[in-house]
């Protein structure tokens, strides 16, 4: 990576901390939701712990909670930061520049990570004094399994932010839609042997679901399962791969049908 | 006809979208230091032309030939000697005039950012401004802004569209000296799309006239006016257009 490459993804990350420090209310939400969630959560696992002690063992339900989120935050975080130059009319500004599409990507990647740990850190520690439960306590698996949802996170946004480029903001609802679309296949509350035959088979080619096998059987057995984070690294290459291509065909789509200039509100 | 001095060569340039042509088989070269206008009525080609000269569209057909090298195929290797500004294309509304400065100077790898802001503070006369949200400011201000980040690099190259375009006559007429300082002053080459004959009568060296995506016209505003025996560049353009069946 040579000193322009740097300069100009240096460029969109100041860009993007402008943005933030121009407005409290986008600071405060990236914090807000997860810390919201994990109250809530929180509460309901203190509840069923009464009850059913079993489903809130460990910490499980919170930790489940915070770890699915790392998802939806840093694909959120990507896909938003994506939707500002679109809100702004500002994509042809960027895309006459010298800035290379792989650089676009590489700082909504990082700006993501940013956006995500500020978002996450927090509601992280305050489960600790609220509830009694620490995900840090899972150690350095913790960081393959957030890498991993990261990860996934990220593959979905490059098709978004594809698929926005080519049909325009009228696709902005599946900013929202498509990591929901994952949730009830991911295995995120309960083991895989809950689903049916036919969303297990489905289950079984997403990374998620080794994420939170791998991470149930960390905190409810206390075994630690390499093989099942090593097979969400490699479904995850494959779905990087997928969305980066599908960004790839729909910049060519809308370069070809003159798009970028139009892109907007 | 291409001149072997050029600095941007258009050849047969032709984009077709579904069975329409909107750009057809053009073909005009661009001196440096020149300013040359893009005149057409609306839907002529204008903006599909200054499009692909910006590399945000693919052509069907043609080549573009910059600073000597093969735009379509390699326009990253250029895209920092030119720059671009349209009322139609926005700023960051709620990044202040300085940070979007800031932020275009280092997406362009401007050496001494600090310098450069200050003097296009000083020649837009934006000292005011510099801390407002773009979203803040008014028509004229933000097209003084646009022009401040067209030329943070100092491009040697400049792409307009209708840069004037709803603002009142004496910031137009303000803008158009800027841009003429700015071209005697680097020598860099001016691309002017406009429906304002006046306009481009004005400012430009020469005009290339298009009409349904073709070229129409071509040469100094003074030559079209003595060739086609007209007043002014609007009538020789409706004398055109009349001939070929109207834009």
């Amino acid at each position: 990576m040579n000193s322009s490459t740097i300069g100009r993804i240096s460029a969109l990350l100041l860009r993007y901390f402008f943005l933030l420090r121009s407005s409290w209310p986008r600071l405060l939400e990236i914090a807000y939701w997860p810390t919201v969630q994990m109250i809530i959560w929180g509460f309901t696992s203190v509840h069923f712990s009464n009850s059913s002690p079993e489903l809130t063992a460990g910490g499980i339900l919170i930790s489940a909670v915070l770890v699915w989120d790392s998802l939806f935050r840093s694909h959120i975080s990507y896909t938003l930061s994506f939707l500002e130059e679109m809100w702004s009319r500002n994509l042809a500004n960027l895309f006459v520049s010298p800035l290379r599409p792989w650089e676009l990507i590489l700082s909504l990647a990082t700006v993501s990570m940013i956006r995500t740990l500020i978002g996450m850190v927090p509601a992280a520690l305050l489960a600790i004094p609220f509830f009694g439960v620490s995900v840090f306590e899972l150690g350095l698996p913790l960081l393959g399994f957030f890498l991993n949802l990261v990860f996934t996170g990220w593959a979905i946004s490059q098709a978004v932010t594809g698929i926005l480029l080519r049909y325009g903001l009228g696709a902005e609802s599946l900013t929202w839609m498509l990591p929901f679309l994952l949730a009830p296949f991911s295995c995120i509350y309960y083991p895989l042997e809950t689903l049916p035959g036919w969303m297990q088979t489905i289950a079984q080619y997403l990374s998620t679901t080794y994420v939170f096998e791998g991470m149930r059987a960390l905190i409810l057995h206390d075994e630690w399962k390499p093989d099942l984070l090593w097979k969400a690294f490699f479904l995850n290459g494959i779905y990087f791969i997928l969305g980066l291509g599908v960004f790839c065909l729909a910049f060519r789509s809308a370069r070809n049908r003159g798009l970028l200039l139009q892109s907007g509100e | 006809m291409i001149k072997p001095d050029s600095l941007l060569e258009v050849d047969r340039l032709s984009k077709r979208f579904r069975s329409k042509w909107a750009v057809n088989e053009l073909s005009f070269s661009l001196s440096p230091g020149s300013i040359m206008g893009l005149l057409g009525g609306n839907g002529a080609g204008k903006t599909t032309t200054l499009s692909m000269l910006l590399g945000l569209l693919e052509p069907t057909s043609g080549s573009i030939r910059l600073f000597g090298h093969d735009f379509v195929k390699n326009r990253h290797t250029v895209l920092h000697r030119m720059n671009f500004c349209s009322p139609y294309v926005d700023l960051p509304q709620r990044l202040t005039v300085r940070e979007n400065l800031r932020v275009f100077a280092r997406l362009y790898g401007v050496d001494n950012s600090s310098a450069r802001i200050e003097e296009l503070t000083a020649d837009f006369r934006l000292l005011e401004l510099m801390d407002q949200p773009i979203r803040r400011l008014s028509s004229g201000q933000k097209t003084r802004v646009s022009l401040a980040k067209a030329l943070i690099n100092q491009p040697e190259f400049l792409l307009l569209d209708e840069p004037t375009a709803s603002l009142s006559p004496d910031v137009s007429q303000w803008i158009r000296q800027r841009l003429r300082d700015y071209r005697d002053q680097t020598g860099a080459s001016i691309l002017f799309a406009s429906h304002d004959m006046r306009e481009v009568e004005l400012l430009c060296d020469e005009v290339v006239m298009m009409s349904h995506g073709r070229l129409i016209e071509q040469g100094s505003p003074q030559d079209l006016q003595d060739r086609h025996q007209r007043g002014s560049l609007e009538e020789v353009f409706l004398a055109l257009n009349e001939q070929g069946g109207g834009a």
